[in-house]
Formats: structure tokens, sequence, C-alpha cells
């Protein structure tokens, strides 16, 4: 889960990184009051999940409580690369002398933890890696020992940080360790570390990404989900418990373990290719060992979707078995229809496996209107796209 | 012969009296693995019967070893204590722990694996959120399903369980030596590479098929692997060609940034040493048959 810039400088404060005093805003009114309540100039900057909102005027700076309010304006319902700016952070204006670069992130490919710090900062990471690579220090982290003011310093160091700033800048980034460990954090990144004309080290702006299998141990975290932001089939399918990622096209695509799902919607996509690019409407992953019950909740949230134009049904039958698939599509049908609703999007499905014979014959039995099965995961994704596009 | 697991292991069952873990073990055991006990410090002492077969349960991985002769452990143990499982297992120094469980935090997976690495990888890990690995005909240890396919000489390393079974399931009339299901989690003990040196290694597999999916270099890394070091054929597959950028699909570590671990690039990468990739999994298996029959 990204979090906004606000969310992640209140966890910064929270762990003791030095950032600037300030507020998130959601009214032009509220931003004037927050500016007020500060004093002097203030920066407004727009809250939303991606890069070059600079450019885009999201930042701007106010003399006074009113300039506030009316930049706030300005800035709150901007789109931003497809991101509708809701809420602005009010914070106080800083004078810079220089700006630096610094992140803790995972480094999968050698199942580490890795520092990267830099005396360029101010503009994206992946420029500076590109244009100078050299100032682009990156120092692994063992994830037992962690990092303690020793290594904070010698990563300070590695990164080029003035001398006059070493002793600031390990303290620093010894606090932001603490954000990344206890937070359970995947990426916790300062861009810019400023230090002030008058030599103070700050956190002017920073990107934090947590770990959402740790939210068992990380209650707090729900909170800084972005409800706004989520799909509301999403919300619904989490609600359900159920692994569901809404996507454009008009084949809903429902089967069992990430893999399968992914590779369901890759075959829908070439086979949509004859049928004027049919493409799948969403990944939902059912998982192993489901039960009726869930295939039923399963349903009726891709059903429930107004651009589903049919669904493929793609379950291989490992720890599932297929008659119970079986039995919760049944049973779905009956739910949907004793709730009086109709089910006008065909179903095709394809059962392997497991049971498969079973649950082919449940379904043979049942005679489910508008449900139709196939052999292969080929043929069956073909008869969906065939379906969609003919509606 | 096959890797890493064979008719000789001796597994236990880390959870093996928790739910999941006790429908596993009965399963395992229908599938014939040589299970020779479980662990629980809550209930050492005392035995749990399984269809006819009594397994003692011991208080841990190193006192389960000491009575039985284990060598391999399974763990069912939930994402909560699951760091604590995998170091227990590192500590015994037993030969290879499969970690089942889905949903681990990355940072207990990273620590663990720092640890492990502390202590001079005596311990091979598979997983976690994998299926497990199973050696038909010989031991099943985690939760592949058995029964869809038979010995032969295909070896099979992939990300995804679902994709594992359908594969086995496809080529059931050829059947596999080893199908070693690595998991979906950013950070994972045994890799594509890993698997790929020991199939490359091991005499009774002649060709490889490897699934891989978004996210991560792992499968550009397994292609420059068998450009340099691997002889026996070797087929591809990855999933995901249609993902959204910066959507987490399923997997925790299936997600595209930024132009990084697309599936095209990894398609790309695997052709350019010669590995045949199919477009779906279908073509996949019908690329390894060709291969096989024109042996």
């Amino acid at each position: 889960m990204d979090l906004f810039e606000y969310q992640a400088r209140d966890l910064f404060a929270a762990h003791g990184v030095p950032v600037l005093r300030g507020e998130v805003a959601t009214t032009a009114e509220r931003a004037g009051e927050i500016a007020a309540a500060l004093g002097g100039r203030v920066v407004i900057k727009a809250q939303v999940k991606t890069g070059g909102r600079g450019k885009a005027g999201g930042v701007k700076l106010a003399d006074d409580a009113e300039d506030a309010s009316t930049k706030a304006a300005a800035i709150l319902g901007m789109d931003i690369k497809g991101h509708v700016v809701h809420r602005v952070l009010v914070a106080e204006a800083s004078d810079i002398a220089e700006e630096y670069y610094f992140s803790f992130l995972l480094d999968r490919s050698n199942r580490t933890f890795l520092a990267m710090a830099s005396r360029e900062g101010g503009v994206e990471i992946e420029q500076i890696a590109v244009e100078k690579p050299e100032a682009l220090a990156k120092v692994p982290i063992d994830a037992i020992t962690g990092v303690d003011l020793a290594k904070a310093r010698e990563i300070a160091i590695a990164a080029g940080y003035p001398a006059e700033i070493l002793d600031q800048a390990a303290d620093v980034i010894v606090a932001l360790w603490d954000v990344f460990t206890k937070e359970d954090a995947t990426l916790v990144e300062v861009n810019p570390l400023v230090k002030t004309p008058d030599g103070v080290v700050l956190a002017l702006d920073g990107k934090v990404t947590l770990d959402e299998n740790a939210a068992f141990r990380q209650p707090a975290h729900a909170d800084l989900a972005d409800a706004e932001a989520a799909d509301p089939l999403e919300a619904r399918a989490k609600e359900a418990g159920l692994n569901y990622v809404k996507l454009d096209g008009a084949v809903g695509v429902i089967g069992n373990g990430a893999g399968l799902v992914m590779s369901s919607l890759d075959v829908v996509s070439y086979a949509g290719e004859a049928f004027g690019g049919v493409k799948p409407a969403n990944f939902l992953d059912i998982g192993g060992g489901a039960s009726a019950d869930v295939m039923a909740a399963s349903l009726a949230i891709v059903l429930s979707d107004p651009s589903v134009r049919s669904v493929f049904v793609n379950v291989f039958g490992g720890i599932t078995s297929c008659d119970a698939v079986a039995n919760g599509i049944v049973a779905a049908f009956g739910k949907l229809r004793d709730a009086g609703e109709q089910i006008t999007s065909p179903l095709v499905v394809r059962l392997d496996g497991n049971r498969a014979e079973e649950g082919r014959a449940i379904l043979a039995a049942a005679a489910l209107p508008n449900v139709e099965q196939n052999d292969t995961m080929d043929g069956a994704a073909q008869r969906a796209a065939e379906l969609a596009s003919a509606k | 012969m096959a890797i890493f697991l064979d008719r000789n292991s001796r597994v236990i069952v880390q959870g093996m009296t928790g739910s999941e873990g006790s429908k596993h073990t009965r399963r395992m055991l229908a599938a014939g693995t040589t299970i020779v006990g479980g662990t629980n410090p809550k209930k050492a002492g005392t035995s749990v019967g399984f269809d006819g077969t009594s397994l003692p349960v011991f208080a841990g991985i190193a006192e389960a070893m000491a009575a039985t002769g284990a060598n391999v452990v399974v763990s069912f143990v939930p994402p909560a204590g699951a760091k604590m499982g995998m170091l227990e297992a590192i500590d015994a120094g037993i030969d290879l722990a499969v970690a089942i469980t889905e949903g681990i935090p990355v940072h207990d997976t990273t620590a663990a694996w720092a640890y492990a690495t502390s202590r001079g990888n005596k311990t091979r890990i598979i997983g976690p959120n994998c299926p497990g690995i199973a050696s038909p005909g010989q031991s099943n240890a985690g939760i592949i399903p058995a029964d869809i396919t038979k010995p032969g000489r295909i070896g099979l390393v992939s990300k995804s369980g679902t994709l594992t079974y359908q594969m086995m399931f496809e080529l059931r009339d050829i059947g596999f030596s080893t199908c070693v299901g690595i998991g979906g989690d950013p950070v994972i003990g045994t890799t594509h590479i890993d698997c790929l040196r020991a199939f490359q290694d091991d005499p009774d597999t002649d060709a490889i098929v490897m699934i891989g999916e978004i996210g991560g270099d792992a499968e550009e890394r397994a292609a420059a692997f068998i450009e340099a070091n691997v002889t026996k054929p070797v087929v591809g597959y990855v999933a995901g060609f249609t993902a959204p950028e910066g959507r987490t699909m399923g997997h925790a570590g299936a997600i595209v940034s930024g132009s990084s671990g697309t599936a095209a690039a990894k398609k790309e990468a695997l052709e350019k040493v010669g590995v045949q990739v199919g477009k779906t999994p279908s073509e996949a298996a019908r690329l390894i048959r060709e291969l096989m029959n024109s042996r």
C-alpha cells in the first residue's frame, strides 16, 4: 500500500524524523485556517500518489492565510495524471540551501534491504541513477543487524553528504530505519532531504510503501487506506475476503490461484483479439480449497459489474475440488434468483483436475440457463470472448 | 533420482496439529510420503492418528530429527509465527525446509534469509507462499495434489501453485522427475536458478519446464544462468502479459513497477538464450511434449 505524502510525513514525525510543521486539508477554507495557525509563508502541496505534481502546478507558495485559501482552491479538484486532488498538505515554507536523496527499500533480487543515498536530490531517483550513477550510493543492509549510528554514518559518507551535516544526517537515517522496520515498510524514501540556510536537516517530502501482509500486527495501518480511490467492487470483494482487481474489459474472470488467474487474463486477451479486442474485466482469485460460499460470493461480485458481458470460470482442482466449485455456481444462481436478479451474462466454465467429472456432472444436471462448459482453458477463454463481443 | 526430495526423504510437519497441517499431513501420507512425526511445543509427547498411522508429536524440529532421523520439514505455521518456524529449522540444520504459509510479512522472510545466510545456508528453504515440492512416485512435501501426474523425466519449477498443477496434469502421460513450486513472494528461499542447476545435474531429468510470472527479475537472471550453465532443453511460460502496472495480482511479488518486471521483458530474455516460451500454458505443454517425443 502506497501512502500519501502527508501520511508518510505523519509516520516520519512519529518516529522522530525532523519534518516541517503542517497539516492536511480537504477544503480551501480549512487550508486557510491551517495557514493562519502556522503563520508566515506556507506551501500548499497536492496530495496525489504520482510524481510530477510540481510541474503540473500542484505545489504553490502562499504568503498568508487568504492566499493559502485561494491557492488551495485552485489545487483541490485538479487532475494530475489521472489522479484527482482531494487533499492538500499545508506546511511551513522552508528555504533550502541544498537538496539530497535518501531511501530504504527491499532489494528482492538480493533478498536483502538496501539504503540508497545521494548528494543529488530533488529530482527523480531514476534520473540520478541514469545520469549520475556514481553519485548514487547503494549500501546493502543486513536485516538482522539493521542500522545503528555507525552504519548510518557509513551510508551518509558513501552518499557524499557534506561533513557539517553528517551527525544530523546519521540521526535522521537511524530514525528512518525505525520507520522502515517498525512500520513494516517496503519503501521509505525522502526526496528531497534538505539542509536549510541555517544548517538544519529536514525531510521535506516523503514516500512510504507498507507491506499489507503485516496488517495483522499493524492495526493502525487500516486507517491509512484510501477509501475514496478504492473501486466500489474492489471494496466489496475485500470485505468478502476475495482477491479482486478491477480491470477495464468485458470478460469477467474467476479462477483459483494467482498464477492461473493471471494466465487466464492473458488467454482471454489473446482470444479477444479475434473479436474486436475483447479484454478481461477483472482479476479474481478464489484461492486454494475454496468453498461453495466463496464461489457464490465471487460470482455475485463479478456479475454486479455493469461492464461484464460474459464470465470465464477457470478452475484447476488441486486442493480445491471441482464439485464444490460447481455447487457454488449452482448456489450463486439460486441466491441471485431469490434476490430477484436476472443473470444476463453467459458463463463459460472450465473445470479440470480434482473431482472434475463430479463437478461437470453437477453443472450438467443443474442445466442452468446461460451456463456452458468447455473442456480446455484456451477453448473456454475463446468462447467467453466470443460471447462478450456478441452481446 | 530426483532433486531435493526423494523416496529416502523423512518428513516432519511443523504445525501438524493445526487444521491445514493435519489436512495436508493426511494427503501427504496418502501420496506415499514417509512422514515420521510433527511438531508442536504444547503437545509434545502426544501422538496423532491419521487413517491408521499414528504420528508422534515433538516439541521442536531438533528433537524430531534426533528421534526420527527426519531430514525434511514442511511448515504450516500461521504468518505471525512463521519466521520463528523458519529460524528453528535453520538452527536445527535440517536439509530441507518447505514453507507453505501464505501472507508472511516480507520483513520476516528477509530476516530469516539473512539468518540462513549467516549460518552458511545449510538448510535449503523452499517458499514461503508456495505449494511445496513433489517427486511423483517417491515423496510429496507440501500441498501439491499427488494423483494428477506420474513419475517421468521432466523437471518443473514454478512460482505459481495452480499453474504447476495445470502443467503436471497436461503432461501426465509423460511424467515428472520433480516439481518445485518456489512461491510467489518477493523474497523466497530456493530460486528458479537453484532448481535449474539441480535439474541440469540430475541424471533422471531430460528437459525442464520453467513457469514464471510478472514482478522482480528472477526470470531474467534465470535466462542468464541458462545461457551459461544449462545444456538440457528448457521450455518457459510467463503469466501476466496483460497485467496493469502498479497493481498486485494476487501474489505479493506479482507487481509490475515501471518498465521492470513485465512478462514481455521476461519472455524476451528467455527467448534470447534459446528457451522456447509458450504464449499460453497449453502451448508451453505442447512445446515440451514435442521435445520429449523427439528424443
